[in-house]
């Protein structure tokens, strides 16, 4: 059996991901010797259509570290056990590999316990739970939710659901740079509020929230203070009694972990109750109820083990590619605005507005590099970005914006590239565009009576 | 087996674009007539249409013969996602040559049909036909106000003599 994995492995890993065995050089011997194997092989627009577009949607979602695949493999194969079966081994092994990713996911975060944690399918489904679940339980006294502009679609979707329920829900507005003001947000916590929620950093602008200043007003005034941390766990040092946070999400796929699986920590001591939303076995203390998927849960464990042990690596290495992006951007290129943030941010989410060029053209131009328009113009509904649009973009600006996602295996020749490809093309749509005309001939474009309503 | 497999995973050409047709992403790779026109000549017809806050403008400039009223010089420059910059380099090619009752005969289906636009880009082509239109007025007026001056002018020579 044994023999069998290994053959298996063997084989698997080849084709699992082409730069498996350079990322994992990569790990051991740090950026400088990235950065020399990745010129040995120049990118080049026109090689880079004949391969893959370079990753730049960190945001979005990250490849799974190939040490979190090693550790989960075993529980893919021959370790199928239930982890809630109690009469055999198969179970008892399955829930030590559930137990251990318990610990290793309660210590990232410093909780203090592991029973603090529950998991999930997702950073979604926890948001769901935190939200609703405490609403739902607290309802007979507290009937008040208070959050921000900005979060995610699936925060701000909980809440209108329970608006719908007859729950009342602040929706506190952010200032220009993306912040939430403390007095703003103190001034919306009322005698009946149930939680307060608040990211930690935005997934589409990269703005960190003053959290430990949230979660001291929250504890002082006797709320609940839940934060969406599917951006930040991993990435920046989360500590959740420092902090003073009572729910926190998190997410597995945004940590080089699997996709399906999160988790949700949950304060014992003050105690967090909640109703699940989720109702059957009984298991995860009764909150979320199914069988957990091992193997995505011992993918979470490792991922969030991986994530501590390079959370400073990382952190640096975001920090010095992210300064890379920016100067070569903000230096090459004319009339260009970061979006969010400068000084409170996590450096690895930069999203420029370049004016006069459209963004969806603009990454259609951008073909070989997998960067996403920060706006969501690209669906069906053709509307700029809730967020941009909440923090006092103008719409024509919104309607420009892009996100660059830097990461644990971005590269500096990487950066470079993108750097030249937003170069040229910018610099050719801006030749194709009426707008940058205009301003060339010094035309204000606010003056202009536009057609279209 | 597996390794076959693996090969024709890692070799797959990759689908760089969305839903684009080949039309498009050559009309958008390789746009014809960008340029403009001296918007203050007689013979030049512009229509500017869209508005930035909805993400797309359009700027469609024609040079006209005006023995013959047929568009000799048609170009563009557009403000928009992939889409609008293929219909509005489309449109320029459309009406090169046309005679310009013609030209504001062509619609934002003809468009639409030849990029295989999908639904939520319909609205790229309407805007092209928007701008043909707008194009064709402004020169039709600057011509009106053309004739209306000499005919003043004819007018004051004539009670001059």
């Amino acid at each position: 059996m044994r023999s069998q994995l290994l053959l298996l492995r063997n084989v698997l890993r080849p084709c699992w991901r082409p730069g498996a065995q350079q990322t994992r050089a990569l790990h051991h011997e740090a950026g400088v010797a990235a950065t020399e194997g990745a010129a040995a092989s120049k990118l080049t627009e026109e090689g880079l259509v004949q391969r893959r577009p370079i990753y730049m949607d960190f945001q979005a979602t990250t490849p799974v570290d190939p040490r979190v695949l090693d550790a989960m493999l075993p529980y893919f194969l021959h370790e199928y056990g239930n982890a809630h079966s109690r009469t055999h081994s198969y179970g008892w092994s399955a829930e030590k590999a559930t137990e251990r990713a318990r610990e290793q996911v309660a210590k990232l975060i410093n909780a203090s316990s592991p029973k603090e944690i529950i998991f999930t399918s997702g950073a979604t489904e926890s948001n769901n739970l935190a939200i609703k679940g405490v609403a739902q339980f607290y309802r007979q006294s507290k009937r008040h939710i208070v959050t921000t502009t900005t979060e995610h679609k699936c925060v701000l979707d909980s809440c209108r659901h329970l608006e719908r329920e007859g729950f009342q829900v602040t929706y506190v507005p952010v200032q220009p740079d993306g912040r939430v003001s403390l007095e703003t947000l103190s001034a919306a916590i009322r005698s009946d509020t149930a939680i307060v929620s608040v990211m930690a950093v935005n997934n589409e602008i990269g703005t960190l929230q003053p959290i430990a200043a949230i979660g001291q007003l929250c504890r002082e005034r006797g709320v609940f203070f839940h934060c969406d941390a599917a951006q930040a766990v991993g990435k920046i040092p989360i500590d959740v009694e420092a902090m003073n946070i009572d729910l926190l999400s998190i997410s597995g796929h945004k940590i080089y972990g699997p996709k399906g699986v999160g988790a949700l920590f949950v304060r014992r001591r003050p105690r967090v109750r909640l109703d699940p939303i989720i109702n059957g076995g009984g298991q995860e203390r009764g909150l979320r109820s199914g069988t957990l998927p091992t193997p995505l849960v011992v993918g979470l464990g490792a991922a969030c083990d991986v994530a501590e042990q390079e959370l400073e690596r990382d952190y640096a290495h975001v920090v010095e590619l992210s300064e890379r992006l920016y100067n070569g951007i903000v230096q090459r290129i004319p009339h260009v605005q970061l979006n969010g943030s400068r000084e409170f941010r996590y450096p690895g989410c930069l999203n420029f507005s370049f004016a006069y060029v459209e963004g969806e053209s603009l990454l259609m131009a951008l073909k070989t590099i997998a960067v996403s328009s920060g706006s969501a113009c690209t669906s069906a509904s053709l509307e700029p970005s809730y967020v941009l649009r909440a923090l006092g973009v103008d719409e024509d600006l919104a309607h420009t914006s892009i996100r660059f996602g830097i990461g644990r295996f971005t590269t500096a020749s990487e950066i470079d590239y993108a750097v030249d490809m937003a170069e040229r093309h910018v610099q050719r749509l801006r030749e194709m565009s009426p707008l940058w005309e205009m301003v060339q001939e010094g035309i204000d474009l606010k003056s202009i009576q536009w057609t279209q309503s | 087996m597996f390794w076959r497999l693996a090969q024709q995973v890692r070799f797959a050409r990759p689908r760089l674009t969305r839903s684009y047709d080949q039309k498009v992403i050559e009309h958008f790779e390789k746009p014809k007539n960008v340029g403009s026109l001296d918007r203050n000549a007689p013979d030049v017809g512009v229509g500017l249409v869209g508005a930035p806050a909805c993400g797309d403008v359009m700027k469609l400039a024609i040079r006209v013969d005006p023995t013959t009223g047929t568009i000799v010089e048609s170009v563009f420059k557009t403000f928009g996602c992939g889409s609008a910059i293929a219909s509005s380099s489309y449109a320029t090619e459309l009406i090169k040559g046309k005679r310009l009752e013609d030209a504001v005969k062509v619609t934002n289906r003809q468009i639409a049909s030849e990029l295989k636009l999908p639904p939520v880009k319909l609205h790229c082509s309407m805007l092209a036909e928007d701008a043909i239109r707008a194009a064709v007025s402004d020169y039709q007026k600057k011509q009106a106000q053309q004739v209306s001056q000499s005919a003043t002018q004819a007018a004051t020579a004539a009670t001059g003599n």
